[in-house]
């Protein structure tokens, strides 16, 4: 996969492409997820904020660029100790501090009026938007600049899907977002500029209304108007 | 009825026999062991040391010694084993050493007991010089215990989700923040019977601590970790062969003793398995 792309700060950037494009081996590249894979192997270099991403520790990337994958994954722990978690892990205990992070986070991430009176409740126990969005408000909580979404609301009903797109564009303001999505109608929604994967290889990135209505590419127009994907 | 409807209920009626010819035999030896052993079951016999050549009297040291077995077997195999597991599941790559190291294990588990003994009596008590002693004891039971703690342990932490792990990653987690944190608390309960399991083999052995640690007779209670000591497997061994004129009753609640010892074990493992599994909402 060869890629040259630049992210601009507070973008929403949508990456599209049928299966197996590599969307989500790039978006993983951003914050050195793929690296928990044996067999990854990369060249070149991502610069985040000026620096080279692999010369800063793990630990402090991941801290400043958040995930967010497909299926919601909450630990099995209270709503409150899951956004908790990220500052605990990174040396914030005082409870009073952390109160105020809970809180702030789970407001951003446009969860909070739902569960302010349950923060004890276990959180699998949520539909599967709102875990999503507590799964936003858990990467809120460690002070991430970067939010990257894998493919966020493929297992959603249309309600969830649109108070996670609510959420997205709510945090645009704050923070640099990339989507990946096999949807691309969301991408049409959400984003301001889009990027065409296809057989790991970036076809086309343009703003997104210029994507959608007059691709450069005779692929993207391929499977922008559905003949393939 | 048709045909596959008669064979499933004939092969349904095969593996339920099977699991009665398992299940009737240790329930027979139970209840053979409480039928023969009752009459000599009594406050004096768990609290008293034995007396007159052990014909009469208590199994006290034996049950103080057993249990010090236990303790001292838990102190050196639960941290070596755990930790090893962690480091083979979450560390380790998968290369020819680690790979070896796997094997060991494996293997390690099919040793027999009486190997055990001798390579306790060469090592902890003449090589390293602790002579028979609860030390050298203990540290033959826990290396015999390793290999199911680490087996058990490996397989508990296996089974905590991948997603766990990743969640924790990705929120910036160090790779041991997030096995404290996201993968530890939920592997406890298997942790937990892989500890009970081998403990109580621990426990019920005779061949390792034959040479060990074992004395034949001793009524005073242990003074340090060098010293010899009583113990319950070793003790039944005696009094069941050694001593002429012995009233049969006293092997059998000997065994009675240990049996509930090591019921007791599995009724702890069970309990706090039981409050792990209800803190964790998993």
């Amino acid at each position: 996969m060869n890629l040259d792309i630049e992210v601009l700060r507070n973008e929403i950037l949508g990456v599209i492409g049928p299966a197996n494009s590599g969307k989500t081996t790039f978006l993983r590249a951003i914050n050195r997820m793929n690296d928990l894979n044996v067999n990854y192997r990369q060249e070149g270099t991502i610069v985040f904020d000026g620096t080279d991403t692999r010369t800063i520790s793990e630990t402090l990337l991941r801290k400043r660029i958040g995930i967010i994958f497909s299926l919601p994954q909450v630990l099995p722990v209270t709503i409150y100790q899951n956004v908790a978690y990220g500052p605990k892990v990174h040396g914030t205990t005082a409870r009073s501090v952390v109160d105020g992070i809970v809180e702030d986070a789970l407001k951003k991430a446009y969860l909070w009026d739902e569960v302010k009176d349950r923060l004890h409740m276990p959180a699998p126990k949520l539909s599967g938007g709102q875990q999503q969005r507590l799964c936003i408000a858990r990467t809120l909580a460690v002070g991430a600049d970067v939010i990257l979404y894998d493919e966020p609301c493929s297992g959603l009903d249309p309600i969830s899907t649109a108070k996670v797109e609510d959420a997205m564009r709510q945090l645009k303001a704050d923070y640099t977002q990339i989507l990946v999505t096999n949807n691309t109608k969301q991408a049409a929604r959400v984003s301001e500029r889009c990027a065409f994967f296809l057989m790991g290889e970036l076809v086309e990135l343009s703003n997104t209304d210029a994507l959608f209505t007059h691709p450069r590419d005779k692929r993207t127009d391929d499977y922008v108007s559905g003949r393939f994907g | 009825m048709n045909h596959a409807q008669l064979r499933q209920k004939i092969a349904f009626a095969l593996l339920g026999v099977a699991t009665l010819m398992v299940v009737v035999p240790i329930i027979l030896t139970i209840v053979y062991i409480v039928l023969h052993g009752y009459s000599a079951m009594s406050w004096e016999f768990i609290s008293q040391p034995p007396k007159n050549g052990m014909r009469d009297g208590g199994i006290f040291p034996a049950i103080v010694g057993t249990v010090y077995l236990i303790i001292g077997t838990m102190v050196f195999s639960l941290p070596l084993g755990i930790l090893s597991a962690i480091y083979l599941v979450e560390y380790a790559r998968d290369n020819t050493f680690t790979r070896l190291i796997k094997l060991s294990v494996v293997n390690l588990s099919g040793v027999p007991s009486i190997v055990y003994g001798l390579f306790g009596l060469a090592l902890f008590v003449m090589f390293m010089g602790f002579g028979t002693s609860i030390l050298a004891g203990s540290l033959t039971l826990a290396i015999m215990s390793l290999p199911v703690i680490i087996t058990a342990s490996k397989e508990a932490l296996e089974s905590v989700p991948q997603a766990y792990r990743e969640i924790s990653l990705s929120l910036g987690a160090s790779r041991w923040q997030t096995v404290r944190y996201c993968v530890l608390p939920y592997a406890i309960p298997g942790i937990l019977t892989g500890t009970v399991l081998a403990l109580s083999r621990a426990a019920g052995e005779t061949a390792p601590i034959l040479f060990t640690v074992a004395a034949f007779y001793l009524p005073r209670l242990p003074r340090s970790v060098f010293d010899q000591v009583m113990a319950l497997p070793y003790h039944l061994y005696v009094t069941a062969t050694q001593v002429p004129g012995i009233p049969q009753n006293i092997p059998f609640a000997t065994a009675l003793v240990l049996i509930s010892l090591v019921f007791l074990m599995n009724v702890i493992s069970f309990v706090l398995r039981a409050h792990y599994r209800k803190k964790r909402q998993w």
